[in-house]
């Protein structure tokens, strides 16, 4: 009973430091700048790459296309989701990158598998869309 | 008494009875009464952060969800069995004020979550009001592109091409439809019950998956639509 009392005793403070801590910042959810600042990038980051596709400029590659996109959702992540470094949200970043890894695999893996099996098996699919 | 209701209601929380009454216990013993308000408050803090956590973890794997649609779109888009291809029937400057409305609305409601962080009612109900307006326009906008299509002889079963599509950005559309359904459920729990823990920490969930739907939506316009027609 003694080992629990010391428990008890050392998490009480650590809970009411917590707690007041965690109503200054607004309930985890991130300050009003934070939101325009993320709300501003974000604008950017889509009107940028429709602009470039609509005025069929020559820079409106699917590299820049996927540049563009990966970036937003960055901001998105930082800005809206409030994901950092913090002790908190430690398990939220291992789940979060432990995703993103999982979701490189199934989109490159299928990409990558599909287009030789398109290539070593049907030739002539291949160049039906171009043509 | 007024401890006999704390470490009924502190059990009822944590889901450990036995844990909650040994803490309660030990509390007693060891600190002035009020002090046991601290370790309430930090209870309904555990519970909340563990339903923030799981509810992340739910996003995540609807992320895995969406990878697999997304990998099936990558893989189809070209087969397109002499039917539409991307480039003619996409219309960009539509899907750029569908993607601005939803953007607005993610941030509406990053607005209405710093307005329940202030505790006020009134503002976190007007921001969620527009943010479910905003939400609403943006499937209204989707259905009446895939009605259009559908007329347009562009259905899910022309093509793999169109197959793979409408499955995509249609289980987008369903997740926004899902948020809707559930904002609505949670302004009018906020007009009848306020701001209590349980309202908070729903909410919370709420403003995570809206601001989820908008990132796979940057997926979707980025693959979608801007790769098909560039």
């Amino acid at each position: 009973m003694s080992a629990a009392n010391e428990a008890i005793v050392g998490r009480a403070p650590h809970g009411a430091i917590h707690v007041a801590a965690h109503g200054a910042a607004h309930g985890g959810h991130g300050s009003r700048k934070s939101y325009i600042t993320g709300f501003l990038l974000a604008i950017a980051l889509t009107v940028v790459p429709f602009g470039l596709v609509m005025s069929h400029s020559s820079i409106g590659t699917p590299l820049i296309i996927a540049v563009f996109a990966l970036a937003q959702i960055g901001v998105h992540i930082v800005y809206f989701l409030h994901v950092n470094r913090s002790e908190e949200q430690r398990w939220n970043l291992m789940a979060l990158v432990f995703t993103a890894i999982v979701v490189c695999i199934i989109l490159g893996g299928s990409i990558w598998i599909m287009h030789n099996l398109y290539a070593n098996m049907m030739p002539g699919i291949m160049q039906a869309p171009m043509g | 008494m007024a401890i006999g209701d704390t470490t009924a209601h502190g059990g009822a929380l944590a889901l450990e009875p036995g844990y909650a009454d040994n803490a309660a216990d030990a509390l007693r013993d060891l600190r002035p009464a009020g002090e046991t308000i601290d370790f309430e408050l930090e209870q309904h803090h555990d519970a909340a952060s563990t339903a923030q956590l799981g509810f992340w973890i739910y996003l995540m794997s609807d992320c895995l969800l969406f990878a697999g649609l997304f990998a099936t779109y990558s893989v189809l888009h070209t087969r397109t069995a002499g039917g539409p291809t991307p480039h003619g029937l996409f219309d960009l400057p539509y899907v750029l004020t569908e993607t601005v409305f939803l953007l607005v609305s993610s941030f509406t409601c990053g607005l209405a979550m710093l307005a329940m962080g202030r505790r006020s009612r009134g503002a976190t109900l007007a921001w969620l009001a527009v943010t479910f307006v905003l939400g609403l326009a943006f499937v209204g906008m989707e259905v009446h592109e895939f009605a259009h299509m559908v007329a347009d002889g562009a259905g899910p079963d022309r093509s793999a091409f169109l197959s793979s599509f409408f499955t995509l950005v249609a289980t987008h559309g369903l997740h926004v439809t899902c948020g809707l359904i559930w904002m609505a459920i949670m302004m009018a729990l906020v007009v009848k019950k306020g701001f209590t823990p349980s309202t908070v920490s729903r909410l919370s969930c709420l403003s995570l998956f809206w601001h989820f739907l908008d990132i796979i939506w940057v997926g979707v316009f980025s693959l979608v639509y801007l790769f098909g027609v560039s």
